[in-house]
């Protein structure tokens, strides 16, 4: 059984810049725990010989033509952002 | 202790389509800000990636030209990070299977050949721009988002700074004769990371590596190795160790210094992009990629050493560029003496272009123009010395040779008695110098010779001046 720890909680929140208490983790480990010990029975399925799958559908050379076309409206798009300037989207200064 | 230098690039070049590899937005370098996008650009919720066909065929192609083995199925991925660059907080690019693998190219260092492996070319999606402001706020413009990009990644088979740069500047001729990039390192379209480790000379294993970032140009990839291979080395002569670091070149300096220290943050989680079905790539769609290749600058290089006697050295720089390449080869094409044509291209016109800060296709000079010049000047209509002066009309304001000499009056004077009579005024004009030359003052020769050009206005033939004039000395 895998066990899917506060810990791991607390490394995963972090990609997403979210922060939890310990005991939001603990709620979350044991919820996680749940469905990562459900993804656990394909373990069980004999895959050797198998070409990993990367799609569920059984389709392929999906493609578009080089041509420019739906071009997203600069002010359309500016009016739905919270502050901007020349044209630019105005965000927290992360680094 | 002695070091052996161990370099490994990443050089990320952006494909020159119309529109983005994941979204039909234009893909044009220097659009106002936020212009060229798309709702699939900003990740806007139910939007999905459509993968543009051009980038694949320029990614096949690149590969081809890298000497790699295309997948025959391939697929994206997601490469998970947040940061305003990219508002999916995922890139997607190519995991486990890339578009090329298994490739290298051979380069030259002082007389030695050497193959560079390529480990592999992935497709990928280029992040947008972001200006960092001193007020606490960063500007984002995503019209970069989503621009088609290939990654090159090189085994580690550098062994000098010197061996790095050959590698890129072959990299960059190979790339643009494809033409699938403008590979301009100034605009952003040729970009690389450095990997550098040492290890002592006879041990296998490979020492602890940095990553080198901010290279702008191909001489700061060879100085900030440089420097930074002497860095090592001072840390490792002392006794300490390398710690696993990016860090940057700084430019004004020339010194690396620590960007971060590399960590258990770099988690990427790649997973599949399920947005995005297998790619399969059959037989007849590579040929038809690989009949698009023309022919690449070692071929040309090749060809100019063994068909037409230039020199290994004349080879290598006409090659350089696929432009000055094709010029040469269409002014050959015209009927020029192909020893002539290189000494020109790499002389005169080099020059000019070097001082004004031109390329060819900016200036007036056509290959039928640049031909027509050396015609005159082997079939000896013009002295050297006036192709000089055609010259400069021919590359700032075009046109043919033979037109420009007959407008300006600039045929060189090969008539005997017309050159005898100007040799004969002039000598009776500088008896000094005749003295002067009996005495066995041989500059006085010289002098004389000048004073016929200047006469002349320069169109004299000089090897028959020369001969008159001796001639003509004697007799006195």
């Amino acid at each position: 059984m895998t066990k899917f720890t506060a810990e791991d909680v607390h490394y995963f929140a972090n990609f997403a810049k979210l922060t939890f208490s310990d005991q939001e983790a603990e709620v979350f480990s044991e919820i996680i725990s749940e469905l990562v010990e459900f993804g656990d029975a394909l373990k069980e399925v004999d895959t050797d010989n198998i070409e990993p799958m990367t799609h569920p559908l059984q389709m392929f050379n999906v493609l578009r033509e080089d041509v420019p076309q739906d071009v997203l409206d600069r002010d359309e798009m500016l009016a739905s952002v919270k502050e901007h300037e020349d044209g630019m989207i105005k965000v927290p200064n992360i680094l | 202790m002695n070091f052996e230098t161990i370099v490994g690039l990443e050089v990320h070049v952006e494909l020159k389509t119309d529109t983005k590899i994941f979204s039909p937005a234009p893909s044009h370098y220097g659009a106002e800000p936020n212009m060229n996008i798309h709702v699939k650009d900003l990740a806007y919720p139910g939007t999905l990636p459509t993968l543009n066909k051009q980038a694949v065929d320029f990614g096949m192609k690149a590969s081809m030209a890298l000497n790699c083995e295309v997948a025959d199925v391939m697929n994206f991925d997601r490469k998970h990070y947040f940061y305003p660059d990219n508002p999916a907080a995922y890139q997607i690019s190519q995991d486990k299977r890339p578009v090329g693998q298994n490739g290298w190219i051979e380069i030259e260092v002082e007389g030695k050949k050497k193959k560079i492996r390529i480990e592999r070319v992935h497709l990928e999606e280029d992040a947008g721009k972001l200006t960092h402001s001193d007020n606490g706020y960063s500007l984002v413009d995503l019209n970069r988002q989503g621009t088609p990009l290939i990654e090159i990644v090189t085994e580690a088979d550098i062994r000098s700074p010197e061996e790095a740069y050959a590698f890129l500047e072959k990299l960059k001729a190979i790339i643009q004769y494809t033409g699938v990039s403008d590979v301009r390192m100034e605009e952003g379209s040729l970009r690389c990371d450095a990997n550098i480790s040492l290890r002592p000379f006879g041990q296998e294993k490979f020492g602890t590596k940095t990553e080198l970032k901010n290279l702008n140009s191909f001489n700061f990839v060879r100085r900030g190795i440089a420097n930074e291979v002497e860095r090592q080395e001072k840390i490792l002569l002392s006794g300490e160790e390398i710690q696993q670091e990016t860090r940057r070149y700084d430019e004004a300096t020339g010194q690396t210094v620590l960007m971060r220290i590399k960590g258990s943050a770099n988690d990427y989680r790649f997973i599949n992009d399920p947005d995005l079905p297998e790619i399969h790539i059959d037989q007849e769609w590579k040929e038809r990629v690989r009949a698009e290749i023309p022919e690449l600058p070692d071929a040309r290089k090749a060809r100019y050493v063994n068909d037409l006697e230039l020199s290994e050295y004349d080879a290598h720089v006409l090659t350089l560029t696929k432009e000055m390449s094709d010029f040469f080869d269409a002014t050959v094409e015209a009927g020029a003496d192909a020893k002539l044509a290189s000494n020109w291209l790499m002389g005169e016109v080099s020059a000019y272009l070097n001082a004004e800060q031109k390329e060819l296709h900016d200036t007036a000079l056509t290959p039928e123009g640049l031909s027509s010049m050396i015609k005159l000047i082997t079939d000896g209509t013009i002295s050297s010395k006036i192709a000089k002066k055609v010259f400069k009309e021919l590359i700032e304001n075009g046109g043919n040779a033979a037109d420009i000499v007959k407008e300006k009056g600039l045929v060189q004077i090969s008539d005997e008695g017309t050159l005898r009579t100007i040799v004969t005024e002039i000598l009776d004009a500088n008896e000094q110098s005749i003295e002067d030359f009996k005495n066995g003052k041989d500059r006085a020769v010289g002098f004389l010779v000048g004073q016929v050009m200047k006469a002349t206005k320069g169109q004299a033939n000089p090897p028959l001046v020369n001969k008159i004039l001796l001639e003509e000395i004697n007799k006195r």
